[in-house]
């Protein structure tokens, strides 16, 4: 836990400030989850309801921009603080992205056709489940101020680039065996590339949650070829 | 808000009763009648005594605020269900319960950084009420969050967990699901080989019957061993949502392990290198887990070459490993290895007697122990499945854990 500080009203500002970033946060979780839901079953009614969640993150981040700026410039925090109000920052941004890419997914929800056993829409729910799980864990690192359980989180984005290139070749044998289903598939494909995002953004942030907590960076990641 | 106890006071108005006295006797001497001083000493002393103040009791019904807060932490701490006290937006207190859960970070942060939920943090905005929230602890769980308000300041909130009731009927309808194929195909092989060899018309020859009785021993044996592995998964299933807590040292189990399999299958079969480290767990359910991983690996590894069974500890972590020297598996397959009945190669599976089972068991019992489970492989080279386990009494270094390689696509 980090000490209290002298001015209560900053130890408020700081609470409210990463208050903030995890309601957007779990927005986000929220939306991941439930985009894929209505992806797998059709259901265009909760895909709305995903749309709609991205203006309130939108809202949220601005909010979060506007209380680290009136932080900054009235408080103008040091060391840890400082960093902190510059990690909230950061997240809350790379948060609205990830909101942005499962609204991207939602609103695809109309142009997939022929779902009944529709073979490569099985694959993306548990590719959606590790990207998810590692946006999941990674607010709980920034909850928990945890560098330990970030650096595992980035270590864990290799898993999603894996799959992400397993379902691309699945995808493209299943379009060259089915061309009537290109549409459908192309749309797909373009999920699946959208989970792979949000995975990299959930290691961006648990990036940033490192070296909120420790100060110092986390080794560059090696880069992952793209699936040739 | 204190109720201030009044100045401790006689009974009697003494001073007031002096001063009447006093007061009458110099009328009397001051040369008024006798009578009327009389009767206004008379009324003077009545009203005194009508007026007198009670015997004050002294109220304390607030003491310092900080007081009470102690008292309300005190009184949360032991529940068995998580419960936070929130002053304001802020979680003041948690319980053992919730720190358990929720971790022991979100004492003094804002109630958001711990709850995040959009459905929970609606209940923020709200004095009093209830909502359901799914996957506040793990992907699948399910709590039920309430909250209730003590005065204007203070709330509790209240998480009940109903993970389990929700999962046991979607474990009901999977297992339904996957068992019933897998349970079909050497049924109708049985059922078929049966009705040929009972066929009074068909005549076939001893060696024949012979091929034909082995066939349906096989297919049998495979339908128990499908059945006790469906067994095992299921009661697997059933107790995941409970941390097991016996200690076990996990080095000595694989040693001893290995020492089995070195005796049945040939010293050359496999490689042991265990250090002793102690983990929170189930004892049977770790050593299936040993037992399935070494099966695995032997079935589908170079005979010639010995399998490695390691157990490090690296940071708090007890890190189990099994490397073979097989022919690797693809990295399209290496994400789905983990689904109950996915198989690579069905045939050979199939033939080396597998049930598609065994990682999906391994899986749920590592999940349940709150572990990892990775596995990396390599096309020519072979494969190496890693389990990460916390260690008992871990105290959290600062160091971070190496990591071994891992897959690459």
């Amino acid at each position: 836990m980090v000490a209290e500080h002298t001015v209560k009203a900053f130890d408020e500002d700081m609470t409210r400030l990463r208050g903030l970033v995890a309601e957007m946060g779990g927005l986000a979780e929220l939306s991941i989850a439930e985009a894929m839901e209505a992806l797998v079953n059709g259901d265009e009614d909760l895909a709305a309801g995903v749309i709609a969640r991205d203006r309130r993150i939108d809202l949220l981040e601005s909010e979060v921009d506007r209380l680290s700026v009136r932080v900054l410039a009235l408080r103008a925090p040091m060391a840890d603080d400082l960093r902190e109000v510059i990690a909230a920052l950061k997240i809350a941004g790379v948060i609205e992205r990830i909101g942005d890419y499962a609204k991207n997914i939602a609103k695809r929800v109309g142009h997939i056709e022929g779902r009944k056993r529709f073979e490569p829409l099985t694959l993306l729910p548990m590719m959606n489940e590790l990207a998810g799980d590692m946006v999941h864990d990674v607010l709980t690192a920034y909850a928990a101020r945890d560098p330990v359980a970030a650096a595992e989180i980035v270590q864990r984005d290799a898993k999603v680039d894996a799959f992400y290139d397993s379902v691309f070749r699945n995808f493209v044998s299943y379009m060259v065996e089915n061309p009537a289903t290109i549409s459908s598939v192309a749309q797909l494909m373009f999920v699946a590339r959208n989970i792979e995002r949000i995975g990299d953004h959930a290691t961006n942030i648990a990036e940033m949650v490192h070296f909120a907590a420790t100060g110092t960076y986390l080794p560059e990641r090696e880069d992952v070829p793209p699936p040739a | 808000m204190t109720i201030h106890a009044a100045p401790p006071s006689p009974r009697l108005p003494w001073t007031g009763t002096a001063l009447a006295v006093l007061a009458t006797a110099g009328m009397a001497l001051a040369g008024a009648g006798l009578i009327t001083a009389g009767i206004v000493l008379v009324l003077w002393l009545g009203t005194l005594w009508l007026a007198r103040p009670e015997r004050t009791v002294e109220v304390r019904v607030a003491e310092e605020p900080a007081m009470s807060r102690q008292a309300m932490i005190d009184l949360i701490e032991p529940f068995g269900v998580p419960v936070m006290m929130l002053d304001g937006q802020r979680i003041a207190a948690a319980n053992a319960a919730a720190r358990d859960e929720l971790g022991g970070h979100i004492i003094g942060q804002d109630a958001r950084v711990a709850l995040r939920h959009p459905e929970a943090i609606t209940l923020l905005d709200t004095r009093e009420g209830s909502v359901t929230v799914r996957g506040l602890t793990g992907p699948r769980s399910i709590w039920q969050v309430r909250r209730v308000a003590v005065d204007d300041r203070f709330s509790l909130i209240e998480l009940v967990d109903r993970t389990a009731e929700a999962d046991i009927s979607r474990a009901h309808t999977d297992f339904v699901a996957n068992a019933s194929h897998e349970l079909r195909t050497p049924l109708a092989s049985i059922i078929g080989y049966i009705e040929t060899l009972a066929d009074p018309d068909a005549r076939i020859d001893a060696a024949t019957t012979a091929r034909f009785h082995n066939t349906v021993l096989r297919e049998a044996k495979r339908l128990q061993h499908l059945v006790e592995d469906l067994m095992s998964l299921s009661r697997i299933e059933a107790e995941k949502h409970d941390l097991p807590r016996d200690h076990i040292d996990l080095g000595q189990m694989a040693a001893s392990i290995g020492g089995e399999v070195a005796a049945t299958s040939g010293e050359d079969r496999i490689l042991v290198e265990a250090e002793d480290v102690l983990v929170q767990g189930d004892r049977q359910q770790l050593d299936q887990v040993i037992r399935n991983l070494v099966d695995n690996s032997m079935k589908y590894s170079d005979p010639a070459r010995a399998v490695e069974l390691r157990v490090v500890r690296i940071g708090n972590e007890a890190v189990l490993s099994v490397t073979d020297h097989g022919e690797g598996i693809h990295a399209d397959h290496i994400p789905h290895l983990t689904r109950r009945f996915y198989r690579t190669d069905p045939g050979r599976s199939r033939a080396a007697g597998g049930t598609g089972l065994g990682l999906a068991i391994v899986k749920h019992i590592v999940e349940r122990h709150r572990g990892r489970l990775d596995i990396s492989s390599r096309l020519g080279i072979g494969t190496t499945v890693t389990i990460r386990l916390g260690i008992v009494a871990a105290s959290p270094l600062p160091g971070l854990a190496a990591q071994p390689d891992r897959a690459t696509a």
